[in-house]
């Protein structure tokens, strides 16, 4: 039966999908920065960061409050729990955005170390997880989520090659170095975002499943 | 523990606790003063000094321990207590800003003004239609058209109309004990009271039936002052703006509901809320 305080769920299951939507927002607009080399938009995702500090701030206190006086359990439970977790990931990739952005405001002053290619391209794989584990959430297809997990090695090996690939160019030109170190630091960034998709899709197999496949290899390796 | 290892509390007030958490609910203007009320049973004093504004058209909850006191409260603010022998008070109530105790004040005009409902469902050996227009014939008020309405609407006010509209002749024994407890509420709202108190409503009835009642309470606010008293914790977080929290007759805490649940002032508040003693 439906009951008064179901709409306080409806909302905190929207805050979450907005926070989703607008991580996803400030990881594309950040990465975009940098290549476009576009210092305006660059500060814009800098100034955005608050919305996502707001509404991980928000979200826990509707979890806190809905556990105080709701007592819910089962998936009730589950979400709420969910939910504050996926909140502090998403909030962290927005601290991981802006880091990329600060950067991006640094290289802009500097002709280009290389044409940006893989970094967009690591950029794109990791919204694209982040995409996938909001889906899971809103369809609770537990298979996409399953997907996310095993891809985060992809991104892995495109970092790895990336630190190789600067590290050389510093080996033989040291006036690259401090060009080669921001970008090995986005590098990381975009890494970092793929992490916090991973585990988004883990608590989101939790939520649907009950089931708990953080650190369990035979899920990450498929 | 005794009342001597009592912290001394002083009496909170709605002003001194308005300054809750973000998020609590906007208070509404004070419907019923209690001003520093005891309360003595012959020789026995079981409400020391009470003073708590309840706010109209929210839903206070009264919780505490068996015999902390908060049934006798509630059974003064109707002045049900007249009726026990070798009562005697100290202090105030005021609804809507005058006191019950004036002496001009007519008792049975005061209960008509206040809606009760028991702990376990008490519905008259009559029809569903009859135990709903009861007090209106009391009142000698026997027009067909307007106890029709009222039927109607009291019904549909406590969420039981659908569910005996085809039936309103037949007895009301023949009811669900679900169905007999929102009779009881229909009953106590027929005549427009201003207040309604709640003396464990829900403790009879089975969790459906709990949560039909909680979702009338919720429904119900929107017109009524509501006091309700209560054992169960959960029932209070959900269906109550401020919660009121007694111990041994006296007032330990008074605050918005978030407040009392997630971050009570005191300790024994604390106890009792998370079921460590009482």
């Amino acid at each position: 039966m439906k009951r008064f305080f179901d709409a306080e769920l409806e909302t905190f299951r929207s805050d979450l999908v907005l926070m989703g939507e607008t991580a996803i927002r400030q990881v594309r607009d950040a990465v975009k920065a940098l290549v476009e080399a576009d210092v305006g938009l660059a500060d814009r995702v800098i100034a955005a960061d608050d919305e996502l500090d707001n509404l991980e701030i928000k979200i826990d206190n509707e979890a806190i409050r809905y556990m105080n006086l709701r007592a819910p359990i089962a998936t009730e439970l589950r979400l709420v729990i969910v939910g504050m977790k996926a909140s502090h990931d998403l909030e962290r990739v927005g601290d991981e955005a802006t880091g990329i952005a600060k950067r991006a405001v640094r290289l802009a002053a500097e002709p280009p170390l290389k044409p940006y290619v893989d970094l967009p391209r690591m950029a794109n794989m990791a919204v694209e997880m982040l995409r996938d584990a909001l889906d899971c959430f809103l369809k609770g297809d537990t298979d996409k989520a399953l997907a996310v997990i095993r891809r985060d090695k992809e991104v892995d090996t495109i970092n790895k090659q990336l630190y190789r690939e600067l590290t050389s160019f510093m080996i033989e030109r040291p006036g690259t170095i401090s060009r080669a170190i921001e970008l090995m630091f986005i590098s990381k960034s975009i890494e970092r975002i793929a992490d916090h998709a991973t585990n988004i899709a883990e608590e989101m197999i939790y939520l649907a499943k009950g089931k708990d496949v953080r650190h369990d290899d035979s899920v990450k390796n498929g | 523990m005794s009342t001597a290892t009592l912290p001394s509390t002083s009496r909170p007030t709605m002003t001194q606790t308005t300054t809750a958490s973000a998020g609590a609910p906007a208070l509404n203007p004070a419907y019923i003063q209690i001003k520093d009320f005891s309360f003595y049973y012959g020789a026995a004093k079981v409400l020391h000094g009470l003073s708590l504004d309840i706010p109209e058209q929210q839903v206070t909850a009264f919780i505490g321990p068996s015999g902390c006191g908060k049934s006798t409260l509630l059974r003064n603010l109707n002045r049900m207590n007249d009726l026990v022998d070798g009562i005697r008070h100290e202090g105030d109530i005021l609804v809507n800003g005058h006191s019950i105790y004036d002496p001009l004040i007519e008792v049975i005009a005061l209960r008509k003004r206040i809606g009760m409902v028991f702990q376990k469902s008490n519905p008259f050996p009559k029809s569903i239609y009859e135990n709903v227009v009861y007090s209106l014939r009391v009142a000698g008020r026997n027009g067909k058209a307007e106890l029709d309405e009222v039927v109607e609407r009291s019904l549909k006010g406590a969420a039981l109309w659908d569910e005996v509209k085809d039936r309103l002749h037949e007895s009301a024994f023949g009811l669900s004990g679900g169905q007999m407890q929102r009779l009881c509420i229909a009953r106590a709202i027929a005549n427009r009271p201003e207040i309604l108190l709640m003396d464990e409503p829900c403790s009879a009835l089975d969790p459906i039936a709990t949560a039909k009642v909680e979702e009338l309470i919720h429904e119900l606010k929107k017109e009524f002052t509501i006091v309700i008293v209560t054992h169960n914790m959960q029932q209070a977080a959900r269906v109550s703006d401020r919660t009121a929290f007694f111990y041994l007759g006296k007032l330990i805490e008074y605050d918005v509901t978030t407040n009392i649940f997630q971050n009570p002032a005191n300790a024994q508040t604390e106890a009792y809320v998370s079921g460590r003693f009482g």
